[in-house]
Order: structure tokens, then sequence, then C-alpha cells
């Protein structure tokens, strides 16, 4: 899903943005109900709960944190409000961390030449 | 979905006993000589650690490591503050990132693990333009780095 975004939705965030970001993802249900959105595409609050041992009030309190980290949109189905990935988000959390990854594979590097050398 | 979203795992396998694979993380000087940071003291327990980062155009970054953890000869640790490079910013009242090392003893040498974690209670008023590293630029430094280590 990842690759077929464009580099600009990638683009690294900057630390302003990423603490509520990270604070939204640092939840295994949060995780989940992600996981559920990029493999399900568009669902209800219901059939994303569906399965899971959490209650209703709490998985709308988990889509609203979501929300408001901007890694999920919503609409209104008559009385259902249906609930989306926004890629675009997810796409700067995994361009942070890279990065950070990144520096960690150089060092790494530098590390391994500096023992065995 | 990836996989993990909140920490960062790396793992490499050192051709060289325990036991200098711990001194290179724990010696205070030979961390910096690889790390490349200069840093004004010893590790300790506890302590916090001030250094400057010795990349050729990154020297007016610094940094401060606080050490958690040194359980000799497996696991070392320390908390920062990833990318702080505005001389600015107070970075001390900012939450760190937790950095272990666990070193394992496997035929061939050394494994090596790195953790990184902790990346959900940055704050959220940190300036984005710390973070404006260019990219082409900073492989470039690493190359340099890389150079200048081999030769």
């Amino acid at each position: 899903m990842f690759d077929a975004m464009s580099p600009a939705s990638r683009r690294a965030v900057g630390f302003r943005e990423a603490a509520p970001l990270f604070a939204a993802l640092g939840d295994q249900t949060r995780l989940q109900l992600l996981d559920r959105l990029c493999h399900g595409g568009p669902s209800s609050t219901a059939r994303l709960r569906a399965g899971l041992p959490v209650s209703h009030q709490a998985i709308s309190k988990h889509l609203e944190v979501l929300h408001a980290a901007g890694l999920v949109r919503s609409s209104r189905r008559g009385r259902e409000r249906i609930w989306d990935l926004e890629p675009k988000r997810l796409g700067a959390a995994h361009a942070y961390l890279d990065r950070i990854s990144e520096q960690w594979d150089d060092a790494l590097e530098r590390l391994k030449k500096f023992i065995e050398h | 979905m990836p996989t993990s979203l909140d920490r960062i795992e790396k793992e490499i396998t050192l051709r060289a006993p325990k036991s200098r694979v711990w001194r290179a993380l724990t010696n205070a000087e030979e961390f910096g000589e690889w790390f490349r940071v200069k840093l004004e003291g010893p590790f300790a327990v506890g302590k916090s650690v001030h250094g400057r980062i010795t990349y050729p155009g990154y020297e007016h970054m610094t940094m401060a490591i606080s050490v958690e953890r040194v359980d000799a000869e497996h696991l070392f640790s320390f908390r920062w503050h990833p990318y702080s490079i505005d001389p600015k910013v107070d970075y001390s009242k900012e939450a760190t990132t937790l950095v272990e090392f666990r070193l394992k003893e496997v035929s061939g040498g050394t494994l090596l693990t790195v953790v990184e974690s902790g990346f959900e209670k940055l704050p959220a008023d940190r300036r984005a333009e710390a973070f404006r590293m260019n990219d082409s630029g900073w492989q470039e430094q690493i190359e340099n780095v890389r150079r200048h280590v081999a030769g």
C-alpha cells in the first residue's frame, strides 16, 4: 500500500507534527483498527469493532484519537459513520522513522568498521 | 501495514569478542570515535554527558546522553533527544527516546541489538526546522565519514 503513495505524501514529518502522530499510534487497539482499515477498506464503527474485546465507547474514543491525528477520515452514511484511512499521515510517520532508521544503519556500519578494521 | 511504528530495532553481528564490542559502546572516547561525537566525559549510570557532533558540516550540533543502565557486558542503555540541533532550544525539558544496546555472544563474534523507543512521547511544540535536514546533504556527509573511517 505504501509503495503506491507519491513522494510528496511520504515526506518526512517535522517534530511538531510527529508527536501526536506517534501518540496516536502508540496503542495496540488503534494499530489494530488501522490494520483493519488497511485491509478491509472503508468501514463503519460497528464493523471495525467486530470481534474485538473493547466496548463501542472505547472504539469510538480510539477512532477520535486517530481522527485528531489525521490518520483516518470519516463520513456519514445515513446514521452510520464510515471510517477510512488517511494514507498520507501514515506515510509521514513511516518517513520519519525511516530517517532515524537510516541514521542507525549508518552508525552501526561505522561501529563495524571501527571494531573490525 | 507496517509491523512497528513506535520503535526502531536493528541487529548487527560484529566479528569481535563481546568485551571488545562492550568497550566500543561504553567507553565514551571509543563511542565518540565511531558515533562521531566528542563527549565531555565518561558514561556513568544516572549521569548526563554532553558532546559536540564531529561530522564535517554538522559541528554546530550538540547532544546530551543520559545513561540509564550499564549491565556489563550485556546491556547499555541511555536516553537522548533525537535531532536536537537547534542551539536556541533548551531540550533538557523535553521527553527523550530510549536507546538500548544488547550484546550476545554468537558463533563468529557478537550479536548487537539496538532498540530505540519512545517516539510517541516527543513534544508537540518541537520546531519543524530541527528536522529539516537535506536528505542528499546528509547522505553525502555519511559518505565522507565512511571514507574517513575506511582510509
